[in-house]
């Protein structure tokens, strides 16, 4: 019974962690820049592609096809920003956001579509990260093993950048209070900037480490971005601590009922969403605004 | 609104009912998934039909026939029933064919009687579909057709307790009905048996609990697509493999474009099926061959290529025997008991449930000079629908 739980645990804790490294981007635009980026499953898709692309047509490794699908991501996203998203920032109302973003997934769909084909493009996995690993009382993918320590690893590294480090001393400062930042010499829009790009590859990074658990096709981009949503909002915009709470927390409730109960679907995830947006209407860890 | 589309409707209808002989092009109307996640057995569907056409001509006597194709995406009642509607009002179909879902299948059934289109079902797979109208004909298989074998084997390879995990709906309930009864008449234990909802990517926590079950076997089924490649995946890297536990399946879960992503870790795995690709018959060399003519990769040849190019066979016959003339029940009987040796084997229309009577073919996957297929084993001769056969 108790190797039961364990091995629940782990299955959700790895699930958890694809839903964390993908929505955490979200959460940061939401929370630090106040733009609800409904594209933000297209650009995880796009990281996906870019992954898929480079391993199996380019026949780099696969760290470098990490390395290049975030960096191309970013490199796809950026005129968006400069154009569209600029505009966006702490300060349109969200009906404006949301049809902006909505429409640039739909484009992303609709691109993907036509230029890629309809069908699943795997990302092929090194033979370190494919195959099971043996942990003694059960076996597990060595792929989850990996993303879990993607997941820490990212929190960890996010953590320190938004709390330990000048970048994200700055870029609590213009959050807090824009004018007063601008008037102290610090050039916001550089600041925002950045955190979208941030945010973007953390989306395409999720996309290419989640691949095994959340394929990539083009209707990935609106299929799966209620659950990202529902992890932001569960956790509280903007709160790293939350949406890792969020994260495994979901992904328990998901997985548990996938284990005890496999017919009702995702009826135990929106049940536990539900709960908690019952209880702490901001989120978990959430401010209020 | 439906006041005023339903007049259209019969307006068109009773055009076309009217007016036929004038046309001499005569349309068939495909519905299959040609984009999304399934598109392969879209595009299956019309490579199997071109083919066809290639090698029999696009014209029945003096008969013209036209192939129009509709996009039913996904499992899609709705949109799949509107499709067939258009077909049958604007574009005056004379035949409804394709239909990969079951609820899609399902949706367009209750039309064909009122407009007079028969519907030959190429892929969906529940029996219960050819009940719901006379003018329902089926070229492809059901799951009591596939599973019924399946658990003859797994009772000759000595299985004692049987875990089952299929998609949740219809064709799955079927699959585990089938599966269930045979193999606990045969004296076999379920002891476990899971339904698993359409859209689970995930199948770690499944195979857990199967692997928490102590099963020695597992059956399953789910439709081929993508998800197919994940619970095979998930069995392998969960360590039930490794274990000892043995996978058996419908062939939806190993069709032949799946084999080499499933990698060298599938070997072995058993499966029951109508149609292997590599199936060894005069037939089904000339078929792959004009497969290919028609525009098809080798790799992305699947059984529903076959059944729609039985399908079109189908459609030539009841446009010969109705001379081009909006006839369903001569069509109908044209086709009834109709033997033929199909590209899977010899194969012929049960008179009475209008569904395809054919050999299913016990598979083993293998490595042959590099290439993943499904070896045939074993036959079992002529299977009727056994969810559907009075007996």
């Amino acid at each position: 019974m108790a190797w039961t739980a364990l091995s629940i645990g782990l299955d959700a804790l790895s699930y958890g962690m694809v839903l964390f490294i993908i929505s955490i981007g979200l959460s940061i635009m939401m929370g630090l820049m106040r733009v609800v980026n409904l594209a933000h499953g297209a650009f995880a898709m796009i990281g996906g592609y870019l992954a898929s692309f480079a391993l199996k047509s380019a026949g780099v490794g696969y760290p470098l096809a990490i390395v290049l699908a975030v960096l191309g991501t970013i490199a796809i996203a950026f005129p968006l920003e400069f154009l569209l998203y600029r505009r966006i920032y702490r300060k349109s109302d969200e009906l404006t956001q949301i049809l902006l973003t909505i429409g640039i997934a739909f484009v992303i769909i609709g691109v993907a579509n036509y230029i890629l084909g309809p069908t699943t493009k795997s990302i092929p996995l090194p033979s370190l990260l494919s195959g099971p690993v043996d942990l003694g009382f059960r076996m597990i993918p060595a792929h989850r093993i990996f993303v879990m320590i993607c997941g820490v690893c990212t929190a960890g590294l996010l953590w320190l950048l938004i709390d330990r480090t000048e970048f994200g001393i700055r870029l609590r400062a213009a959050v807090d209070n824009g004018d007063m930042a601008e008037s102290l010499g610090i050039k916001t829009q550089i600041l925002f900037s950045a955190t979208f790009a941030l945010a973007v590859g953390l989306a395409a990074f999720g996309g290419v480490v989640g691949a095994e658990l959340l394929p990539v096709e083009p209707f990935y981009a609106l299929r799966y971005m209620v659950t990202f949503l529902v992890v932001v909002s569960v956790g509280g915009a903007g709160s790293i601590p939350g949406a890792v709470a969020a994260s495994i927390l979901l992904g328990l409730a998901d997985t548990t009922g996938k284990y005890l109960a496999p017919e009702y679907g995702e009826f135990f995830f929106y049940l536990a969403v539900i709960l908690v947006v019952f209880l702490f209407p901001n989120g978990l860890l959430g401010r209020r605004h | 609104m439906s006041l005023r589309f339903g007049l259209v409707g019969a307006v068109a209808i009773a055009t076309a009912w009217i007016s036929p002989a004038q046309c001499d092009t005569i349309k068939v109307g495909i519905i299959g998934t040609m984009s999304g996640p399934y598109a392969l057995f879209g595009q299956n569907f019309k490579y199997g039909i071109d083919a066809w056409v290639a090698k029999h001509g696009s014209k029945v006597g003096d008969h013209q026939i036209e192939f129009v194709y509709r996009d039913e995406e996904s499992p899609n009642p709705a949109k799949s029933k509107s499709l067939a509607q258009e077909l049958i009002v604007k574009e005056k179909v004379q035949y409804i064919a394709g239909l990969y879902f079951t609820p899609d299948a399902l949706a367009v059934a209750p039309l064909l009687e009122e407009a007079k289109v028969p519907m030959i079902v190429m892929n969906a797979a529940t029996s219960a579909i050819v009940e719901k109208s006379p003018y329902i004909v089926r070229t492809s298989f059901t799951m009591w057709q596939n599973t019924v074998p399946a658990a003859k084997v797994a009772k000759a390879r000595a299985a004692k307790k049987v875990a089952i995990a299929v998609s949740d709906y219809g064709p799955g309930i079927d699959a585990e009905a089938a599966f269930k009864k045979t193999f606990e008449a045969d004296g076999g234990t379920i002891v476990q048996s899971v339904r698993m909802p359409l859209n689970t990517t995930d199948f770690g926590p499944i195979m857990q609990r199967i692997k928490d079950s102590g099963a020695d076997m597992i059956f399953t089924f789910l439709p081929a697509g993508p998800p197919t490649l994940g619970f095979v995946k998930a069995y392998i890297d969960n360590g039930l493999k490794a274990s000892g536990v043995k996978l058996l399946s419908t062939g939806d879960v190993v069709t032949e474009p799946d084999l080499p992503n499933i990698g060298d870790s599938g070997e072995g795995i058993l499966s029951t099926y109508h149609y292997a690709v590599s199936h060894d018959s005069p037939e089904n060399k000339t078929f792959l061959a004009d497969m290919v003519k028609a525009g098809a990769k080798p790799d992305d040849i699947t059984m529903a290529s076959v059944a729609a190019y039985d399908g079109a066979r189908l459609i030539y016959k009841m446009v010969e025997a109705t001379n081009g003339q909006k006839d369903p029940d001569k069509a109908l009987a044209a086709v009834k008991g109709m033997k033929w040796v199909s590209p899977r084997g010899p194969v012929s229309i049960d008179p009475d449930t209008r569904h395809i009577r054919q050999n299913v073919y016990l598979r083993e996957v293998v490595k042959q000079d590099g290439k993943f297929l499904n070896k045939e084993l074993q036959t079992f001769d002529a299977q009727p629908d056994w969810g559907l056969a009075k007996n």
